[in-house]
């Protein structure tokens, strides 16, 4: 039996913040929520299920955050689904919603995923004392900084490159309203001046801490087609691997590479980087973005540097990466990968505003987590799939 | 070990005006779509879905619903003596709400009985600024401590002037006891003798330390011991600059991925003894143990690792370990 054609009709999402102290996070969800449902011209009587996620619990210091805000998402006689997947979670809760429409158990699901960063400290979250593990880790930074290092001289990359990814995302991030950070004037230069903070990583190549929510509703073909500009799913995936393991590539996961092949094949896309219009990438240190671009297969291994230093991913390059300014300029962190996959929709559905590619018609949404270990990704389109 | 945090809740305006409330010895409940009044407020009207705006002051008396009895109290609740657990219907509302009722024994409490909130004399907008006592000397006696309720107009001009709660904190403790894996004990054991023992896998031959107890490859157990050298390879390494709560060493230090010989993978570990702009992939170290009578259970019996004489080692021989 083949999957039932899903498409995204609603999409809405917060002002990130770094605090957003006038919302719990209760009215954090349901803002998103709500500008999701007003875009889909839907109320919550009308959907479904409700599928949530965010990253992990101690963020926030409240286990299974679902189990009180059952009521304000509007579950109460719904289903109501908790994903967990790090990081990446903003993605897998997507996938796991248009599952449940693809698969036929729902018509209209209602998907959301969020973060209150200022409610704790991530970076003693992800630092807590581990008891067979030297206490040298320092938060998301230590961990991938090294990794970073070895993609560098594995891949001869000049040292600016992360800086390049950075002040474009930064200068993205200006165009999108919803953006945390709005940091005019950003240059090469000025990234390259600010704070080594975990050597090879600078303080102007890393993600901000930020408080925010996103939420799409998913709805089966027969529905999706009374809209207007649906964003159609093409193709999900999701895949994983250990955190550790001996020759483990945490350069060039092998969970990712396998993920991205099997999207790929799952689209009919031979030759992604002529065949994705845009691409959002879940980069939350510049230098990712490279990384990333290899992993995804749209460079060879060793090369996806010089897509970013010929310029090939900015807006106005062949294959615009991180349109909305991307994680580096909005993370709050459970959200941060469906707002991936949502500018990946809002692109397709010609509704990006000042940072839309032009003509977009296919787009690639990405995100990852734990330590590089959870991969998620879709391709959706502004033509139904025809597989 | 403990995991401790004090969190900082954004209240948002409903569950603000509830904790105001409180703080102004004042129970407030929400008008709910139905017409029924609900303490405390929810956020979102559970009917209509919209967010609750009408706000109801109520009486601080009410009956209760059903109860249970805490016979060994622990550590962060109301009292450190038995008590009771209620579901306390205000007078007024229409739906029970959850406290403490200070009572000596279980004989003392039931179901349908009357209880009125006794305040704490210094209140920051919690829910553990009240706790409930039985009513039955009647409403003339004044209550033994607090300011009995809202009906004083002075308190309300007098608590007007300070702002309405927007956070709260909360504190989270979670005590853990870490039960080490046999394999781990093994590990652990070795260091306190000086020794870094690790284990190959049956399978793929791939030598881990510390010890899984499984291959994460073949998932097959591994149970062959090895005593591993104490000099290894930096793969590669960050230097960590930033501070933060919780940090055990103090910033800049580098943090290195050491590769002992004859190990397969890995181990995260601190690399001193050397200028950290000088700290290379490939950069061979040794181990360096603090002094004998310090050893405990513990990977931080190695205070670090530090500089060789050798040369680097080629990039191809620890390539396929980043």
């Amino acid at each position: 039996m083949s999957k039932i054609p899903a498409a995204v009709v609603g999409i809405g999402q917060t002002h990130h913040r770094a605090k957003r102290e006038d919302v719990s996070m209760a009215g954090l969800c349901r803002e998103a929520m709500d500008r999701a449902l007003e875009d889909a011209g839907l109320t919550l009587d009308e959907v479904d299920a409700i599928v949530i996620g965010k990253a992990p619990d101690l963020f926030e210091g409240v286990m299974m955050p679902e189990l009180y805000l059952a009521e304000a998402l509007g579950a109460a006689g719904k289903p109501l689904l908790r994903v967990h997947t790090a990081g990446s979670v903003g993605g897998s809760t997507a996938i796991v919603a248009s599952s449940l429409v693809q698969a036929g158990v729902h018509k209209k699901v209602l998907t959301v995923a969020f973060e209150k960063q200022s409610e704790s400290n991530a970076m003693w979250a992800l630092s807590v004392p581990i008891p067979f593990v030297m206490p040298v880790h320092a938060g998301a930074g230590g961990y991938f900084a090294p990794h970073v290092r070895s993609y560098i001289r594995r891949a001869n990359a000049p040292s600016h490159i992360g800086a390049i990814v950075a002040a474009k995302d930064r200068n993205n991030a200006l165009k999108n309203p919803y953006a945390h950070l709005h940091n005019e004037g950003t240059t090469v230069e000025s990234v390259l001046a600010s704070q080594m903070l975990w050597d090879p990583i600078h303080y102007d190549e890393t993600c901000p801490s930020s408080d925010g929510a996103c939420a799409m509703v998913i709805a089966a073909e027969d529905v999706a087609r009374t809209y207007e500009a649906p964003a159609w799913i093409h193709g999900t995936v999701m895949r994983s691997e250990p955190t550790s393991a001996a020759e483990r590539d945490q350069v060039n996961p092998q969970a990712g590479r396998e993920a991205a092949a099997a999207l790929w094949r799952a689209t009919g896309i031979t030759d992604p980087a002529r065949e994705i219009d845009c691409a959002e990438i879940y980069v939350p240190f510049a230098w990712f973005e490279p990384m990333w671009l290899e992993n995804l297969g749209f460079a060879a291994e060793g090369t996806g540097w010089k897509l970013t230093e010929a310029g090939e991913t900015a807006l106005d390059g062949s294959l615009p990466v991180n349109m909305s300014g991307g994680v580096l300029s909005s993370n709050p962190i459970g959200a941060s990968g469906m707002l991936r996959f949502a500018e990946a929709a809002l692109q397709v559905r010609g509704r990006a505003g000042e940072h839309q590619v032009d003509g977009a018609r296919r787009a690639l949404g990405h995100a990852y987590g734990g330590g590089s270990q959870f991969f998620a990704m879709w391709v959706v389109g502004s033509e139904p799939p025809s597989n | 070990m403990t995991v401790a945090f004090d969190y900082t809740r954004s209240t948002g305006p409903v569950l603000g005006r509830f904790f105001t409330g409180l703080r102004d010895a004042t129970v407030v409940g929400g008008r709910l779509s139905d017409g029924r009044v609900a303490v405390p407020p929810p956020e979102y009207d559970p009917i209509s879905h919209q967010a609750v705006t009408e706000f109801v002051e109520l009486p601080d008396t009410g009956t209760v619903t059903s109860w249970t009895w805490v016979s060994e109290p622990v550590a962060g609740q109301p009292f450190d003596r038995p008590f009771a657990y209620a579901l306390i219907t205000i007078d007024g509302a229409d739906v029970p709400w959850l406290h403490a009722v200070d009572v000596a024994s279980p004989d003392e409490i039931e179901t349908g009985m009357k209880v009125r909130a006794r305040w704490a004399e210094e209140r920051t907008g919690s829910v553990t600024d009240l706790v409930f006592e039985g009513d039955s000397v009647g409403l003339d006696t004044p209550s033994p401590s607090g300011s009995g309720g809202s009906t004083s107009a002075e308190t309300l001009v007098e608590t007007n002037t300070v702002e309405d709660v927007t956070r709260i904190v909360t504190p989270v403790s979670l005590d853990y006891h870490y039960a080490a894996s046999p394999e781990e004990s093994s590990f652990f054991r070795g260091l306190a003798e000086g020794r870094i023992l690790g284990q190959r896998c049956p399978k793929c031959q791939k030598v881990y330390v510390p010890p899984r107890g499984a291959c994460p490859t073949d998932g097959v157990p591994t149970a062959e011991e090895i005593e591993l050298s104490h000099v290894g390879t930096v793969t590669t390494f960050c230097v960590v600059n930033v501070p933060f709560l919780g940090q055990k060493i103090k910033p800049p230090y580098v943090s290195a991925y050491v590769l002992l010989d004859g190990a397969d993978i890995a181990l995260q570990h601190l690399i001193l003894d050397i200028p950290a702009d000088e700290v290379r992939m490939g950069m061979r170290v040794k181990a360096v143990w603090r002094p004998r009578d310090e050893w405990v259970t513990s990977i931080e019996n190695i205070s670090h690792f530090a500089p060789t004489d050798e040369p680097d080692a080629d990039f191809d021989s620890y390539k396929h370990h980043l």
